[in-house]
């Protein structure tokens, strides 16, 4: 796409996070959509392009009114939302449409109206996985770790300082689940849930949903709030089997995702003030920090334990808390977008000073696909 | 004691040779006529040069350890703790599985360890290929 050519011009979280079950998974799409227009000054009636996961277009285009005339339901787990701005810009351009709105909702902790969960016994996973005792993400998106540790020579320490860290972004968010401080040795006597990981390495699981609206850089001066333009996109996928991940210690599907965000920005990694990575589990910010190039293979634990994305670090790193304290409903990427446009906004809890560049990166499925946004604040 | 039952596959018409395999005590993998490619999941083409001549290939069932967890929550059909692992085959392609005939351990479960299929009935029309350690007869 073309850099800062499209921005968002609208951004809001669900009223409440957390535990909400009073609200069906649809309703916490709305929610989040009418807070979403509401920011940017808009109504349902303003919108001509719908982007959405774990609901259809059709669903959430029906439920709240909108007639479009462009819709996208990538559905490739957590990263969705990163691909639907990525798809979105693309529209934008072409003239597809004018005024995008992307949702998520997700009844993560409560399932009220929730979607049902695969895999399906005739797929490829429900052959060749899941009789071998599988039972969501903790046992599968952790299986390739052990692998990692022993290539690198990282050890369950370095993994628990990834949950100790986040933690201390999380005590500055009033909104964060959890914002007790915690140590290496609470997160290693933490329950054990699949070794080596243990409860504290692993996300939360809430109730909530976020929203997102885009238009032209053109349009997006006449709106109410400091535009957020979008700088560079990427994407991939790769395997719907943890066990058939190519390089157990490097996800393919970050490093062609995040190396395409990174050409189409034209920034180098100095450049970036402010940074996101979906972190479902502890590991993630170690794999996602070295397959976008911010550390060397096997460099990132070492990089984390030294606070460089820490509170007062070089690269401040999961700002909100993060899905291990923050908030996580399943599919999390719609949240790390959120704090990328907060930062930018200079409206973020635990704001980082003159942010000018942030990057949300996310992951979909087990490293099953990827997303990459570069937002900037500066037009020029 | 576990509860509940394990999820069984379902073949389709692209994996029947494998579950007919493994029936009948034989790891099957797949190669590729053309380039010669070993490879797993099954499909009907070669995923590395997409040739539709391959060929249904006995895997000598002898595999490594290659990375793991170990599962502390309940699962239908399990006792916690057990192990959810990858083993890598001698013919390259790598495949989710249990490790039997061991303890559940990290001590136990040795990266790199050398293991062997071993199959174990689950019903009249599904076996499962299980690895055991190939030192552990």
């Amino acid at each position: 796409m073309k850099p800062k050519s499209v921005a968002v011009v609208g951004a809001a979280e669900t009223t409440d996070l957390g535990v909400i079950p009073g609200m069906s998974q649809i309703q916490l799409h709305a929610d989040a959509a009418l807070n979403a227009l509401g920011d940017a000054g808009l109504k349902p009636t303003d919108i001509d392009g719908l982007a959405t996961a774990g609901e259809t277009p059709t669903t959430v285009a029906h439920y709240l009114g909108i007639t479009p005339t462009w819709v996208d339901g990538t559905a490739v787990g957590g990263c969705s939302f990163m691909i639907h701005v990525r798809h979105a810009a693309a529209a934008i351009n072409e003239g597809l449409c004018k005024t995008v709105l992307i949702t998520h909702g997700e009844s993560g902790k409560s399932r009220v109206g929730a979607s049902p969960r695969p895999p399906f016994p005739a797929s490829l996973a429900g052959q060749f996985e899941a009789p071998f005792g599988v039972m969501g993400p903790p046992t599968m998106f952790t299986v390739p770790v052990l692998r990692y540790m022993r290539t690198f020579g990282i050890t369950e320490e370095q993994i628990a300082m990834v949950a100790v860290v986040q933690r201390e972004w999380a005590a500055k968010n009033p909104r964060a689940t959890f914002k007790e401080p915690i140590t290496v040795a609470d997160v290693l006597k933490s329950r054990m849930i699949a070794y080596p990981f243990r409860i504290l390495m692993c996300c939360l699981v809430t109730d909530g949903g976020g929203a997102l609206i885009l238009t032209s850089a053109e349009r997006a001066k006449d709106f109410p709030q400091k535009p957020v333009y979008i700088l560079g996109t990427g994407e991939s996928v790769e395997s719907p089997m943890i066990s058939q991940m190519e390089d157990f210690t490097s996800s393919r599907a970050f490093r062609v995702s995040g190396k395409k965000a990174f050409a189409e920005a034209g920034i180098e990694h100095g450049d970036v003030d402010h940074l996101m990575i979906y972190d479902a589990f502890a590991h993630l910010p170690l794999y996602g920090l070295e397959d976008l190039g911010f550390c060397k293979p096997g460099e990132s634990a070492a990089f984390i334990g030294a606070r460089n994305t820490a509170p007062g670090g070089k690269l401040p790193l999961n700002t909100n808390g993060g899905g291990l304290s923050y908030m996580h409903s399943g599919m999390y990427g719609m949240y790390a977008l959120q704090e990328s446009v907060r930062q930018l906004r200079g409206t973020a809890a635990a704001q980082v000073p003159g942010a000018k560049i942030s990057i949300a990166h996310g992951v979909g499925g087990m490293f099953a696909a990827s997303g990459t946004i570069v937002f900037s604040n500066e037009r020029g | 004691m576990a509860e509940g039952t394990r999820p069984l596959p379902v073949p389709t018409p692209e994996t029947k040779h494998f579950w007919e395999g493994t029936k009948a005590g034989e790891l099957r993998l797949q190669r590729c006529d053309a380039c010669r490619h070993t490879y797993f999941p099954p499909r009907p083409f070669c995923p590395k040069c997409a040739s539709r001549k391959v060929s249904v290939v006995k895997s000598s069932g002898k595999a490594k350890l290659f990375s793991y967890v170990i599962h502390h929550r309940p699962a239908p059909g399990f006792t916690p703790p057990y192990a959810i692992a990858v083993v890598e085959l001698a013919e390259g392609p790598r495949m989710m599985t249990n490790i039997v005939g061991c303890p559940q351990t990290p001590d136990a479960l040795l990266l790199d360890m050398p293991l062997e299929v071993a199959f174990e009935k689950q019903t009249d029309q599904i076996s499962l290929p299980f690895f055991k350690p190939a030192d552990g007869k």
